[in-house]
């Protein structure tokens, strides 16, 4: 298929390249002023301005034939809905103006080209006209503001209301951390500066808040369906952003603040794994991805369908593969899948010797650093 | 006029009095004319303008092939792409520098300095800038960055590779990335030299506008690009020093250990000392200009369209005062929406609310401006020459383009394709490549004014036109999908994600289309250079226009016009006005200059 449109360009360009000779050797006759349109210029591009629309309206629909099925699938979060349908709203009235006025713009180029001795028409202003187009735009763009504002609130209305599930998403370079607040659902304060990697203390949590101590903290986010999630974004290094492309849901993660965005899943990964859609793609994907692999090129491993959670922010070298895998499950399968997760306690809190051991570590270090010093 | 021979320089000086003995430093290189002036700021842009968009070849190349290995890549990027497959740092590095180059030294000093610097004193009848030794200063300050941000690509670190828009802590701390090491220095000096260039013309330009014009030239007769290069040089006043400010800050934060937006930081096992610095506010402040200049690469190339719309046209520009009207609109809007880029930053909701508002509002100006480009077209008698083409295809563009910023100025509908390909086919459209047509339409226009009456080959230009049309659509049209389906931008590839994968043909498409683009711009460096030197000399007014710079000689002369300034009677769009009997104002010419009286029974419908 590329080969194909590659050719077909190709050819095009050949084409136009071949007709413009064709001018230019057509033009050489004249003597005078040769470098200023004449009519036969005014014609031909004239007629190219038609073709061209013919051309804008043929990549639109070529565009949306084949690319509108690799378009995300349907929202995986209740605000998704809305955002969904502002969002066909929006495009339905942009395509309507699109439509209309690059055939005006284009058309009037070809109806009205210059031709010796015509009269264009002095016609330099019209109240009226003019009203028209200022006052069309205020009302639409006033409807879709308001509209916009509305879901805008709905969706950025961050609250404790429904018992919402506490998640900490955390960002470094170039991979993410999930906490879960535990059995109490608060997560315990924590500080880049607490980080403690020798004790695997990786979030920096604060050891003497007691919220802390049932945390838990896991490389995959998992997610009951229906029920509401707070994510609280923490970042420790430079900038990122939590990118949830299925669940219509992004915020960045700035390093010495905690940002905030919440949602609520809808759709279970299996439940999403049978959409038509869904299935369509993956079969598509794992055909290329079957062939790439026979070609020997690694890492084309038939594809599942999973939720991911990508860095939409510049971050750094390895910022294109920056991602984890999101969970949507049953409530009943969370609640199994997080009972088996350790907590912060069990991981870093009691394990004394370990403790002890390191202790020892820290204190020759000491030892030694005061001794360079010396 | 045309008469006198082009290549004996030093004769006419003898035409007018405050003459003085040039050498060729003074007259080629320390320049104090305005139209010397104006073709060094538009070479050097066009050069930048060549770095900026070989750059964007080798990425989309990447992007289309990723991890595939390419000669070109070895040969140009040397150590940054061992055996020819492209270093992800190095990819980083390009699309920053690509962001840089056509956004500031290309779009901003090459279109707006080239075109304000050539026309304001042409066409308001000014002999010259209020002060031509700013203005050289200027053009120097311009040329000393722009070889900085040159040098800084061959760091041994690698230049800057940020983002154009350099958010700290990425672009504070050189452990993040080895670009923000001397790169990033360099870049920052780079601009802050830049900004102080931009603002001694900006000053320049405003003075020169509202004290030089010409006996009779009101506000309301200036023609549409010195309302727009003056409206630009006013934001540009008033945006660009907080980008300095920005940059200021950074660099203190970079080397004074000052924490103005850094905070909380620990990265390669340690904690950094910064504490209560804010990225967000860097942000702020880095929109704060970084929207504004948006305006003000298109603002000037809206101008020249107006401009060369209405000429070839031979009808007037539909709505003067509403185009004016408009571009204050849009100024002044321009300056509070920069919040519309951090929707999702972290800033308060609320805010974007605001945002939301104010930047919706300005599809209001937008589409005024758009609705009365079309109408000037209705019953014309369009000479669809070089510049005309391209002022129709920026019509076209910025209406494709400008359509999608309703999604992106929606805070709501932002959420999703903040980042993404989305809004990179969004840009491109409505300010890149409308730009770039903007900047084209002058350069065709205006060529004969520049080089001696010397006119650019309209064949070649054709050429260049329907291939470079063709190809932006092919290459910005295809990406809106990509942006929809999820991609974000600045991923040095996408095969990490298999949600992806099938994309990948859309990514080899859009390449091929941006290759062929990229090498008919060959076809326009090649028409500009040989027509600098064997381009057919063409008439004093070679298309017809009523504005003051065809009154002046072809030959450049310091001082602009041989005798005395003109004097100004109308306004600059009396094309094809006729008496109520249907005859032309002057006999068998459809174009009433400027500088002509008003005839008896004329009535003066505009002034």
């Amino acid at each position: 298929m590329t080969a194909l449109l590659t050719l077909t360009v190709l050819v095009l360009v050949a084409i136009a390249i071949w007709q413009m000779t064709k001018i230019f050797e057509l033009s050489q006759t004249k003597t005078e002023h040769d470098e200023i349109a004449n009519d036969s210029d005014n014609k031909n591009n004239g007629y190219l301005l038609f073709a061209f629309l013919i051309f804008i309206y043929g990549i639109t629909i070529f565009s949306f034939a084949k690319y509108y099925k690799m378009l995300l699938p349907e929202a995986a979060s209740e605000h998704g809905a809305d955002y969904d349908q502002l969002m066909w709203v929006s495009f339905a009235i942009i395509f309507f103006v699109q439509t209309i006025t690059q055939a005006l713009l284009h058309y009037f180029g070809y109806k009205y080209r210059g031709q010796k001795g015509k009269k264009a028409l002095f016609f330099a202003d019209n109240d009226r006209l003019e009203f028209i187009w200022t006052i069309i735009p205020v009302i639409v763009l006033a409807g879709l503001i308001l509209w916009g504002l509305y879901t805008w609130t709905n969706i950025m209305d961050i609250n404790e209301d429904d018992d919402p599930l506490i998640v900490e998403l955390y960002a470094q370079q170039f991979n993410w951390t999930a906490r879960y607040g535990g059995d109490d659902n608060v997560l315990g304060e924590a500080n880049v500066r607490l980080i403690d990697i020798a004790n695997a203390n990786v979030l920096g949590l604060d050891e003497s808040d007691p919220n802390a101590e049932d945390d838990i903290i896991v490389k995959e986010l998992h997610l009951p369906v229906g029920r509401k999630v707070n994510f609280k974004m923490r970042s420790q290094d430079v900038l990122h952003s939590a990118y949830m492309p299925h669940f219509r849901a992004q915020m960045n993660c700035v390093p010495g603040m905690i940002t905030q965005f919440s949602f609520t899943p809808t759709v279970t990964t299996e439940e999403m794994r049978l959409n038509p859609d869904v299935v369509d793609k993956v079969k598509r994907t794992n055909a290329i991805r079957a062939q790439k692999a026979a070609e020997g090129i690694p890492n084309n491993e038939p594809w599942e369908f999973d939720y991911v959670l990508l860095c939409n922010k510049i971050c750094g070298k390895s910022h294109y593969n920056m991602q984890m895998k999101i969970i949507v499950e049953t409530e009943e399968e969370f609640n199994k899948w997080l009972a088996e997760q350790k907590t912060f306690k069990e991981t870093v809190m009691i394990d004394e010797t370990e403790q002890a051991h390191n202790l020892e570590d820290d204190a020759d270090i000491e030892l030694s650093e005061t001794a360079s010093v010396e | 006029m045309s008469e006198v021979a082009h290549v004996n320089h030093d004769d006419h000086h003898d035409d007018h009095g405050h003459h003085h003995k040039e050498t060729f430093i003074t007259k080629y290189i320390f320049s104090q004319d305005h139209k010397m002036i104006s073709k060094q700021y538009l070479i050097t842009g066009l050069i930048m303008g060549f770095i900026g968009i070989a750059m964007s070849l080798l990425f989309r190349m990447q992007l289309a092939w990723p991890g595939e290995s390419f000669g070109i890549f070895e040969a140009v990027l040397g150590k940054w792409a061992p055996d020819g497959v492209m270093d992800a740092d190095i990819y980083l590095a390009l699309v920053t520098i690509h962001g840089t180059l056509m956004v500031f030294f290309v779009l901003t000093q090459g279109l707006s300095g080239t075109f304000s610097n050539l026309l304001i004193p042409l066409q308001i009848g000014a002999r010259d800038m209020a002060s031509g030794f700013m203005n050289m200063v200027s053009y120097w300050m311009f040329f000393v960055s722009s070889v900085i941000m040159i040098i800084s690509l061959f760091v041994e670190a690698g230049p800057a590779a940020a983002g154009w828009t350099i958010y700290p802590p990425l672009s504070a701390l050189p452990m993040a990335q080895p670009g923000s090491g001397m790169g990033m220095t360099l870049w920052l000096v780079s601009m802050a030299i830049f900004i102080a260039s931009s603002l001694l013309g900006s000053l320049n330009y405003i003075v020169t506008v509202i004290n030089l014009r010409t006996k009779g030239m009101s506000m309301t007769r200036l023609p549409l690009t010195i309302w727009t290069f003056f409206v630009t040089a006013i934001i540009g006043v008033v945006s660009f020093p907080v980008l300095l400010s920005a940059a200021l800050l950074l660099i203190m934060d970079r080397s004074f250990g000052t924490s103005f937006f850094l905070s909380d930081i620990f990265i390669q096992g340690e904690v950094l000392h910064y504490q209560g610095g804010s990225p967000v506010l860097y942000e702020h402040l880095f929109w704060f200009l970084g929207h504004p200049e948006v305006y003000i690469v298109i603002l000037p190339a809206m101008g020249i369209v107006s401009e060369v719309m209405a000429v070839n046209a031979r009808k007037p520009i539909f709505g003067y005062r509403a185009m004016i009207a408009s571009v204050l609109a849009i100024a002044f809007l321009s300056t509070i929406v920069w919040g519309h880029h951090m929707f999702v930053s972290g800033m308060n909701p609320f805010l974007g609310s605001v945002f939301t508002f104010t930047t919706l509002l300005i599809a209001i100006p937008s589409a005024v401006k758009a609705f009365n480009w079309i109408t000037t077209l209705w019953k014309g008698n369009l000479q669809l020459n070089p510049g005309m083409l391209f002022s129709i295809g920026m019509v076209s563009t910025f209406i494709t383009g400008g359509l999608t910023g309703i999604i992106l100025g929606d805070s709501t509908l932002d959420i999703n394709v903040h980042d993404t390909y989305f809004v990179v086919a969004h840009f491109h459209l409505v300010m890149g490549i409308s730009a770039l047509y903007g900047m084209f339409a002058g350069i065709y226009h205006w060529f004969p004014k520049m080089f001696h009456g010397r006119m650019m080959n309209k064949n070649l230009g054709y050429v260049h036109f329907w291939i470079t049309a063709v190809c932006s659509y092919g290459v910005f049209f295809p990406m809106h999908f990509v942006g929809m389906a999820g991609v974000p931008r600045r991923y040095y590839e996408n095969t990490a994600f298999p949600m992806f994968d099938e994309l990948t043909n859309v990514q080899v498409l859009m390449t091929v289309f941006a290759i062929i683009a990229g090498f008919a711009q060959l076809i326009f460096v090649y028409n500009f250079i040989s027509s600098i030197f064997y381009g057919k000399k063409g008439p004093v007014n070679p298309w017809g226009a009523n504005t003051l710079e065809w009154t002046t000689p072809q030959e450049h002369i310091h001082g602009n016009w041989p005798g005395e300034i003109p004097h100004v009677y109308r306004w600059a769009y009396d094309y094809s006005k006729t008496y109520e009997n249907g005859e032309y104002i002057i006999a068998g010419q459809d174009f009433v200059p400027q500088n002509v009286p008003l005839q008896e029974n004329e009535e003066e419908l505009n002034h």
